[in-house]
């Protein structure tokens, strides 16, 4: 996973709430087998229509989504959070998120940062100004930037920290690589085997 | 573990301490290592594609196996595989296997089979180890002593990349079954009376163990049919610690440890038992003298009741929430309150699932339907849980038996537990299932389904109305 410090490019004013999962990804592009390759399947009902907003040729390659509240509610599929992050999204803004999707975004390199009601509504108001204006997220001093305006949003230590180092949930366990061997050293001879080992 | 001495502990504390790599500090999870990872076509593809992206390796090849099931016909198996979908999922499986170097059996393979068939008839799974499988009824590898968990696909892929998971501790809930079963009464009908005690979400957040008198009588194959239903309890998962039985079944099998391997193995063993003065967050007690054949009613599997009740009436029920879930349980399963559930016609029957499909099943199925025909107009299908099984079978003469009695009888799999593949239920159809869920449309759009026993299976095969072998008369 990469390490996340600044991201800067295009922000998308997503005037919509309580986005559901089935939303960000209908069911069914849940038969695929991979785990990218989701681009086309992002909002996919909605992309049907001309008027969408991601189908305008400014938002086409957009980095942040400002979205109403209550985004990623639904069923739990990490699908939700592959969809965005293959569109090209790495933040999206919010009043309110939906916990299970939070904590698949965190785990995935997609930034889910908490903002006001308020500074949602200014920052669509200052992006209906001047569509496709980039902004830039630092998530160091966890602000957001656009032109004159900077908002504060909130995301809890423990992601930030993972962002910031880059660490997917398999990166984490490998920092106690070094314990997983040692334990395996002390694993008992009996115990059972599906092949000879490779490296008996 | 030696030279430790430790306050009286349950089964699942002990297997979970001998399993710790790193202890979680201020309330993080404890980091646990796997024994033992088995793995399927439909929740693997992603876990594989994240390897790959990250440039991971599988860390224990030699811990991990998989199997193909749920997807695979049960005829024609040396057929293309018409389903696109299915398809592309066991093609996706072969060219992981293929390509990250991991034991797959494949269809066609003596060994292929319900991933939770396979593991135990291998001698795979054993007391005190830890498994897992992207799959929730993982639970019945339990019945050995292990710790067997079901787990979704990103932790597939975390154990495949460092052959650990992060989990936080689980609670721990005695489940004390005294007594001795009648003739005609199961471990089916033992799990589905708990779960009926204490309801599809009583057992969330818990590690259930089955203890007593009833329990210790029961076979393997008894006890992986209740370890395996513990998760329709909503449990994480289900233990029952091992003894004598265990070990017989275990002995000879192809990784059963051997020589002075065994003895270190049993010795071990027999240390896994929950400590006298230990304590269990929760416990339930149930009278195995009383039970009966047990049939569900509903659409989920704690909506069950004994076989000689009736259709219960939504105003049986003071918690409003409750009444409207079996209103609406009862207008899918077309059911009218009051109806004496032996009444009740079929126009399937399904004897399979990794809940019933081991070879003791299929014996207790054919011991009913020897020499008998079945219904008319009743679809009767038999699925054994593995190839092996099926071989098995064979050599003992039971194909003969289901085919002159009118039954189906078919390749390894998954099957008509969930119809992935071709086996499903037309629109309204009812069917006796031998297998763990009966949620709406899990056996086929619109299908109906009640869970019971082989035994009754067998019963209700042969009269058409759900039943059990001593409402069969002479005549039947
Ligand atoms: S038999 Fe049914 S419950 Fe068992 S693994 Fe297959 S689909 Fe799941």
């Amino acid at each position: 996973m990469q390490k996340f410090t600044t991201v800067t490019g295009v922000a998308v004013p997503f005037r919509r709430s309580s986005v559901d999962t089935d939303q960000i990804i209908p069911a069914v592009f849940l038969k695929r087998v991979t785990k990218t390759g989701y681009d086309d399947a992002l909002f996919a009902n909605w992309r049907t229509d001309p008027e969408f907003i991601l189908n305008q040729p400014i938002y086409s390659q957009p980095k942040i989504l400002i979205a109403g509240p209550n985004f990623g509610t639904g069923s739990s599929r990490e699908h939700a959070v592959w969809a965005l992050r293959d569109f090209g999204f790495d933040v999206v803004l919010s009043p309110k998120f939906a916990d299970i999707f939070r904590g698949n975004a965190g785990k995935q390199g997609l930034l889910t940062g908490l903002i006001s009601e308020a500074d949602c509504e200014k920052l669509w108001d200052a992006l209906d100004a001047q569509p496709g204006v980039e902004m830039t997220v630092d998530l160091v001093e966890k602000t957001a930037t656009l032109g004159e305006l900077t908002v504060s949003f909130d995301v809890d230590d423990y992601t930030r920290w993972r962002l910031l180092e880059g660490l997917d949930d398999i990166g984490l366990t490998l920092r106690d690589e070094a314990a997983i061997t040692e334990f395996e050293g002390r694993r008992p001879a009996w115990l059972p085997t599906t092949i000879p080992a490779r490296h008996a | 573990m030696a030279g430790t001495t430790h306050a009286p502990r349950t089964l699942a504390q002990k297997v979970w301490d001998d399993h710790l790599v790193v202890r979680g500090e201020d309330g993080n999870p404890d980091l646990i290592y796997i024994d033992l990872h088995l793995v399927h076509e439909v929740t693997s593809p992603q876990a594989f594609d994240g390897l790959r992206q990250a440039g991971r390796p599988v860390r224990r090849l030699d811990l991990t196996i998989a199997t193909e099931d749920h997807n695979t016909p049960t005829l024609n198996i040396d057929k293309r595989i018409a389903d696109e979908t299915s398809r592309i999922q066991i093609e996706t499986l072969r060219a992981n296997a293929e390509e990250f170097g991991l034991r797959l059996h494949s269809l066609g393979d003596i060994e292929q089979g319900i991933v939770h068939v396979v593991g135990p008839q291998l001698g795979l799974t054993m007391p005190g180890i830890t498994v897992v499988c992207g799959d929730s009824h993982t639970s019945t590898h339990g019945a050995f002593g292990a710790m067997a968990m079901g787990i979704g696909t990103s932790e597939v892929e975390h154990v495949l990349a460092t052959q650990t998971l992060s989990l936080k501790p689980f609670k721990t809930m005695a489940i004390n079954v005294e007594g001795t079963l009648r003739p005609g009464v199961t471990a089916k009908d033992i799990i589905l009376a708990v779960i009926a005690k204490i309801g599809a979400n009583g057992g969330q957040g818990y590690v259930l163990e089955y203890r007593g008198s009833a329990i210790r009588a029961l076979s393997m194959e008894g006890r992986m049919t209740i370890c395996n239903m513990s998760i329709e309890a909503g449990a994480r998962a289900g233990m029952v610690a091992p003894d004598e039985t265990t070990f017989a079944y275990l002995k000879g099998r192809p990784h059963a440890p051997e020589g002075a391997n065994w003895d270190a193995a049993v010795e071990y063993w027999r240390t896994l038992v929950t400590d006298d003065g230990a304590t269990f967050d929760a416990e339930v007690f149930l009278d195995a003298n009383e039970l009966e054949p047990f049939v569900t009613w509903g659409t989920n599997p704690g909506q069950g009741s004994s076989l000689s009740a009736v259709v219960p009436s939504p105003d049986d029920y003071s918690d409003p929430n409750e009444r409207v879930a079996v209103e609406r349980a009862l207008e899918y399963m077309d059911l009218v309150p009051g109806t004496r559930l032996k009444e009740v016609e079929v126009d399937a029957v399904f004897m399979g699932s990794c809940t019933n499909s081991r070879i003791e099943d299929l014996r207790q199925f054919a011991s009913i339907v020897r020499g008998k025909k079945k219904a008319d107009g009743v679809r009767v299908m038999v699925v054994p849980g593995s190839m092996r099984v099926r071989l098995e079978a064979e050599a003992e003469g039971l194909d003969k038996v289901f085919e002159e009695f009118g039954a189906e009888w078919r390749f390894a799999g998954c099957s008509m537990c969930l119809g992935m593949n071709p086996d499903q239920l037309a629109p309204g159809e009812r069917c006796a299932s031998t297998s763990n869920r009966n949620f709406e449309g899990r056996q086929g759009k619109g299908g109906r389904t009640h869970l019971v026993s082989p035994l009754v299976a067998a019963a209700t095969a042969i009269r058409g109305k759900l039943s059990s072998p001593s409402d069969l008369t002479v005549e039947d």
